[in-house]
């Protein structure tokens, strides 16, 4: 379970993040939504720690991570699956590398094991046999994918997904939507996803966690948005006319 | 001045800690070794050539003298292209090079979140990136002077064959006279400080690099052009020490 309590972040005079607390919970898609410059993201680099919070604490199972210093993290960090928003694969490395470079770094398994771990996990996002591209020779939502099994080439504990839909067709983010649940539910993981797509919100939305302004202002599940009566929730949910129609059809 | 000043220090404080595992950096430095010294040669080579020519041809001209044994023309251009042309016009040659290509590197994996992803898998970023570069570029320049030093005098060998301004044996004579064997560590000394100036500062400002693609040129530019500053600063106080 990952926990955050009361993150504050400021950047200069400029207030990104006001006192947000919230509880990410093993085994169910907690999604973090918002407008764009709402603070999803920044939220999301302070949970995993690429930004220190200006105030408040992060909890990984009641580990206090934002007292911990590089050495310290290092074992929590082992833990951590990320897919960002632009993949971001390293470009010097083909697929298979990419996958296996959590796996050269910290684990003692032979080249054959680690051979088997990638084409494990390309076949869970079905690449197989994708192993010899380049980066640059996969499409966006191959890019995706290869993100996805990178992140769980680790066996993660924690993952965490940065607007895993942005820049996709709706066919190509529904089956990113679905391989992330079907992780989550797999392997049990505590899953934190930015994004401000609606279809993944009422898709996978387990736990739901809306942010305004770098406020919390409503927190539930999918089931419970089309019921609210949060005015800013309201209109960023139901902003589109395919949004209001199947509101009404409720 | 004083907060980048410190910041470049703390960056390679953290560039040298203890490895997370020292076979994949020692493949690291491996590919960049080979990078930065293979992938040097020809330039180096060239302007060598060149370098060693022109030096040996000037100083012929300026030397055309009954009183001045023709000798001399192969000491000078031995002494010049240890103690400054190779060491110093190849390492600003290489900071275009080697420097640029460190800077824009590590700069786009900055801006498109490759650093944010080994980052967030526990690895420690300067260490992984930089310390190979480093390890490298202090190894590979000091190599890649010495294949320059051969042949910048034998640009100037060739020179007095092709102008035939100094008989190629008096200029043998003189590379063989009055040799201070000081110039070689001179050289020496230089060429390792350099190389460890080009890939440092080139990271440094990779490392820090903010935006976009527009950022990373930015980027790549500053690195060259403080690279060359401190070159020749380095330059000024190493010959000043040493000689």
């Amino acid at each position: 379970m990952i926990e955050i309590k009361g993150i504050y972040k400021s950047f200069g005079e400029n207030e990104v993040l006001k006192n947000i607390s919230a509880r990410f919970l093993p085994g169910k898609n907690s999604l973090i939504i918002g407008s764009s410059g709402s603070g999803k993201t920044t939220l999301l680099k302070c949970i995993v720690g690429l930004h220190e919070p200006t105030r408040g604490e992060v909890l990984y199972d009641g580990e206090n991570f934002t007292e911990m210093d590089f050495e310290a993290r290092v074992p929590i960090r082992k833990q951590i699956g990320m897919l960002f928003q632009n993949s971001a694969l390293f470009d010097s490395m083909n697929v298979e590398k990419n996958i296996m470079f959590p796996l050269d770094l910290f684990t003692d398994m032979t080249r054959a094991e680690k051979i088997d771990r990638a084409n494990f996990c390309l076949e869970k996002v079905n690449l197989k046999g994708k192993n010899k591209l380049f980066p640059a020779e996969l499409s966006g939502g191959m890019k995706k994918r290869v993100g996805i099994a990178r992140a769980i080439s680790m066996q993660p504990k924690y993952l965490f997904v940065d607007e895993p839909n942005s820049g996709l067709d709706p066919k190509t983010a529904i089956l990113i939507d679905d391989l992330i649940s079907e992780i989550t539910e797999e392997y049990q993981t505590t899953t934190v996803i930015v994004t401000h797509d609606m279809n993944s919100v009422m898709g996978i939305g387990d736990h739901v966690v809306f942010l305004h302004n770098g406020e919390k202002w409503w927190e539930g599940t999918n089931h419970e948005i089309a019921h609210t009566d949060n005015k800013a929730l309201n209109e960023f949910v139901f902003a589109s006319k395919f949004m209001q129609a199947a509101r009404a059809k409720l | 001045m004083f907060y980048s000043f410190g910041r470049y220090i703390l960056l390679l404080r953290l560039s040298f800690r203890k490895p997370e595992k020292f076979s994949v950096y020692w493949a690291e430095v491996m590919r960049e070794m080979v990078s930065q010294g293979v992938g040097s040669l020809g330039i180096i080579a060239i302007i060598s050539v060149f370098i060693g020519a022109v030096a040996a041809i000037q100083v012929a001209f300026q030397l055309v003298s009954p009183l001045v044994p023709r000798e001399i023309v192969g000491s000078i251009s031995r002494d010049s292209t240890i103690l400054e042309f190779s060491p110093t016009i190849s390492a600003l040659v290489l900071a275009g090079r080697i420097g640029s290509s460190i800077a824009s590197q590590i700069g786009t994996m900055r801006v498109t979140e490759q650093i944010d992803a080994l980052e967030i898998m526990g690895v420690n970023t300067p260490g992984y990136l930089i310390s190979p570069k480093i390890i490298a570029g202090v190894t590979m320049i000091p190599l890649l002077v010495i294949v320059s030093v051969v042949l910048g005098l034998t640009g100037g060998y060739i020179a007095c064959v092709v102008s035939r301004d100094i008989a190629p044996t008096d200029f043998i004579v003189g590379l063989q006279n009055g040799f201070n064997p000081v110039i070689v560590t001179v050289c020496a000394v230089k060429s390792v400080a350099f190389g460890f100036i080009i890939t440092s500062v080139c990271s440094y400002f990779g490392f820090y690099t903010t935006g976009g693609a527009l950022e990373v040129g930015q980027s790549a530019t500053k690195g060259v052009v403080f690279s060359c500053i401190w070159i020749l600063f380095g330059d000024l106080v190493i010959s000043s020490l040493l000689l």
